[in-house]
């Protein structure tokens, strides 16, 4: 059998998940992955990478490579306190432009959020508003976002808006649709069982369809922040005068090809950490879930 | 054939909880492909009675089911509960309660709740009792059903014996007049069904409510039921109606007991027609 | 058969609704896009204050009032639909789109498969693909035209980057949620190694690629559409970029706002559709899906 699709064998002997504390939780999975050979094949394979990248540039001078920055390039730029283009761990500018672009998805994403799930409960809901509202709403799903963007510059007067809405855009569609699918994929049992049990609709909707779709909520809420950084890098590239996507941009244009690779693996672990953090919030509020998965794990 | 039932034995005549199925017709899509699922069935449930339903897969006995506790309608015919009208030819749906709760068959316990606050669920949020009363009591029938020390819990971390006996505790917390079980013990193996068929009588002698209980296992049926009705295939109607004998408080010494044996011979030929009418009709799971 | 499909959904009250509402957006589309005529009259002074006081533009409903109404959206549709550029602009677009897919899913579904069977491989190289996943598709567009040799192979580039990372974690996804005793019944049946891989991975996972695609499929389209804005609108050059993106980043610069909501529609159509076709063909390759 495959071995990555067996079932992962654990240590049997110590304490039982359900008996922990959310940090002690935290703490045997942790153990339990130091003791696998998962994190030095990691390291493996992340060596491969960037061993190939050093080499392909700067030691065997492939055709195309040759002219790519380095990876000795850009880790000097990067960590240099006073960088040959201007952005490195030492200047002021760079955590600028980081902070703007944070700054503007944080704006993008709680908006989406604030507007979106609800939205995208009451679709679920209500058959009838779901009638009603989701032609539309389906309509204007597929128009790419970037598609949106010189309307987008015409419609508001700002462009810092406009950037911000593109990007909210983006998040708004994704956690819309899957709020709902949340809601709609819910158990009917476990509606048909609150009546039972005497609860009003306004009930059954906080105790039961709220915390049943939360798992599907906090997965849209991952793709959506994802989506909400695509657009917005995009925006940020069209049009917009800081941030990590017009870095990129202009840096290209100016020929600071070492400052390109440094704003995307800049984007690359703001975006994960973002990410990671929308994660996290799922974890902590739904720990029914995460003993559910641990124990599933065993 | 007399479909009254005789009094429960073991305990104080119970005055609630009589059902009466008055020649009810369900037919699903009655535009369209005209389904019939279920076919002038009649059936009389006396209070306080346990009822067993018996009949094969998708036979349409979760129809009726589903009919007594108020989530599908009927096309017509009438169903009462102590006199009162459930639902009939003009109102064809009733209205879901606390007064019949259906203990679902794959499991209905909210899983992002604590066994504890699954429990209380029913009396807080119908107002009935505060927090702290609520509290309390569903303690001490947990305590009773043997489920002490896991009440702050989660459904998903205890085994899923202990969560059908948190499921009936729930329902019972509510003081229901009727338990509609939906082929509860059809995904345990057979030891733990065993036990928990013993569990079952046990919190039905403390609590007096009329159970209906829907299930293919003939001998789960004879064993715990006061009447068993052996069901038709689809459309489904009361085959043969059997009274059983055996004298409550029961245990599983009953099941090796030769007026046991008697039941089961009197109504297998019954059961095994209906259920190879089915495997040939090719029914799907119901 | 089909007559009386068609003549169900006619009659279906869901399905008016649904023209009801789009109805109703398009009146209202038209109303708000008009704003500068109907909100001429002095009766509207003290609302066009307000507008004023709250840092808007006077004359018109803010956002909408300067969207063009969709009945002039539809004039210059049918201007454009007879002008060659327009159709040139599909296909262009439509290639990349197939382009990037077709690769995403030549590389990225046996990638996909070989993470999920070998733990070694997925170990490996799913940390590293994770930490590139992060970043967005269009970040690599100066880094790309600065590898490839050609603007076609830039762009397309980029999107098979889109699409890739979709449709390797819905393989993953897919191959690891196969039921065990598919393969314990496969074992038990004397089946080899590779059988196994044939007969129960391989269509084990094909909902999910399927799924996969057609979610990549939309990816695509976003990444087309901005890389064709990006790479075609940086540049002036007359001739290159081309395709829908390109469309409408240029009826912007040449100022005809409806042109951009044609071209915003018309993308949304192809993405729409490309989509369809893949869950269509998705459904003949799946056929024992259909059930239930």
């Amino acid at each position: 059998m495959p071995d990555a699709l067996a079932q992962p064998r654990g240590p049997t002997d110590r304490a039982q998940p359900e008996e922990m504390s959310r940090l002690g939780l935290t703490m045997y999975r942790l153990s339990l992955w130091l003791q696998s050979p998962r994190p030095y094949l990691m390291v493996v394979g992340f060596a491969l990478f960037l061993g190939f990248w050093y080499l392909a540039v700067e030691v065997w001078r492939l055709p195309r490579f040759k002219e790519m920055p380095g990876i000795t390039t850009v880790i000097k730029e990067w960590l240099s306190p006073n960088p040959t283009y201007g952005l490195s761990f030492h200047t002021a500018e760079y955590y600028q432009h980081i902070g703007m672009s944070i700054w503007r998805v944080a704006q993008a994403f709680f908006l989406a959020t604030v507007l979106g799930v609800p939205f995208g409960l009451f679709l679920g809901w209500s058959r009838k508003f779901k009638e009603y509202v989701f032609p539309v709403f389906e309509l204007l799903r597929p128009i790419p976002i970037l598609a949106w963007v010189p309307l987008a510059i015409v419609m508001f007067i700002a462009t810092e808006s406009a950037i911000v809405f593109l990007a909210f855009l983006a998040s708004f569609f994704a956690t819309a649709l899957n709020t709902m699918l949340g809601v709609e994929s819910l158990d009917e049992s476990y509606t048909r069982a609150a009546s039972c049990l005497g609860a009003g609709k306004w009930q059954v909707f906080r105790h039961v369809i709220l915390p049943g779709a939360l798992p599907f909520i906090f997965t849209g809420l991952q793709i959506s922040i994802g989506v909400s950084w695509f657009s917005l890098v995009a925006a940020e590239m069209v049009s917009g005068q800081y941030g990590l996507g017009y870095v990129i941009n202009t840096s290209y244009m100016m020929v600071r090809y070492p400052t390109i690779v440094i704003g995307m693996i800049t984007l690359g672990f703001v975006g994960y950490a973002t990410s990671a953090l929308v994660r996290i919030a799922g974890d902590y509020l739904m720990e029914w879930r995460v003993r559910e998965l641990a124990l599933a794990e065993r | 054939m007399d479909l009254r039932a005789p009094e429960p034995r073991g305990g104080p005549a119970v005055t609630r909880g009589r059902i009466l199925i008055d020649d009810v017709v369900k037919i699903y899509d009655p535009e369209g492909a005209a389904v019939m699922a279920v076919d002038h069935c009649s059936l009389d449930i006396a209070a306080g009675e346990i009822c067993m339903i018996v009949g094969p897969s998708g036979c349409g006995k979760t129809t009726l089911l589903n009919a007594i506790a108020g989530f599908h309608d009927i096309t017509s015919g009438t169903i009462l509960l102590d006199g009162e009208v459930l639902c009939s030819k003009d109102k064809p749906k009733a209205e879901p309660g606390p007064d019949r709760i259906v203990v679902f068959q794959n499991g209905a316990l909210f899983p992002w709740k604590t066994n504890l606050d699954n429990v209380v669920f029913g009396p807080v949020m119908q107002g009935k009792l505060g927090r702290r009363e609520a509290v309390d009591k569903g303690r001490a029938m947990m305590a009773d059903a043997g489920l002490a020390g896991v009440e702050l819990n989660y459904p998903g971390e205890v085994s899923s014996g202990m969560r059908r006996r948190v499921e009936i505790v729930r329902a019972l917390m509510n003081d229901p007049k009727v338990l509609l079980l939906d082929e509860p013990y059809r995904a345990l193996d057979s030891l733990t069904k065993s036990v928990m068929h013993e569990a079952l009588l046990e919190i039905y002698y403390r609590n007096k409510v009329t159970i209906f209980f829907i299930t293919h296992d003939l001998e789960e049926a004879i064993f715990l039921g006061h009447k068993v009705a052996i069901m038709t295939t689809r459309p489904c109607k009361p085959k043969k109606v059997l009274t059983v004998d055996i004298p409550h408080p029961r245990d599983y010494g009953v099941l090796t007991s030769k007026r046991f044996r008697e039941l089961i011979e009197e109504t297998n030929d019954a059961v095994h027609e209906e259920a190879l009418k089915a495997f040939q009709a090719g029914e799907k799971e119901g | 058969m089909a007559a009386s499909r068609l003549n169900r959904i006619l009659t279906s009250s869901v399905f008016w609704r649904g023209v009801a509402s789009i109805v109703v957006f398009l009146v209202l589309w038209e109303l708000g896009a008009r704003s500068k005529q109907w909100m001429a009259p002095e009766f509207f002074d003290p609302f066009k204050s307000l507008l004023g006081a709250m840092g808007f533009k006077k004359d018109y409903l803010p956002w909408i009032g300067v969207v063009p109404a969709p009945s002039a959206v539809l004039a210059s549709w049918t201007e454009v639909l007879t002008s060659a550029g327009y159709w040139t602009s599909w296909y262009k677009s439509f290639f990349r789109v197939m382009g990037g897919f077709i690769a995403a899913m030549i590389v990225g579904i046996p990638f996909g498969l070989a993470l999920a069977v070998s733990r070694t491989a997925y170990g490996t190289f799913f940390p590293t693909f994770e930490v590139l996943r992060p970043i967005p598709p269009l970040a690599w567009v100066p880094a790309s035209i600065i590898f490839w040799p050609t603007q076609e192979l830039s762009i397309t580039f980029v999107t098979f980057l889109g699409a890739f990372y979709t449709i390797v974690i819905n393989v993953l996804g897919g191959a690891r949620s196969i039921d065990q005793r598919y393969f314990q019944a496969a074992q038990s049946m004397g089946s080899s190694r590779w059988d196994i891989f044939r007969r129960v991975i391989l269509p084990g996972t094909l909902p999910s690629i399927v799924i996969g695609s057609a979610v990549g499929m939309g990816i695509t389209w976003e990444v087309v559409v901005a890389a064709e804005m990006i790479s075609g609108g940086g540049s002036q050059a007359a001739g290159t970029g081309g395709g829908l993106g390109f469309f409408i980043w240029n009826s912007y610069v040449g100022g005809s706002y409806e042109q951009i909501v044609v071209g915003m529609i018309s993308i949304g159509i192809a993405g729409y559709f490309s989509s369809e076709l893949l869950r269509t063909l998705g459904k003949y390759a799946t056929p024992w899906l259909k059930v239930r």
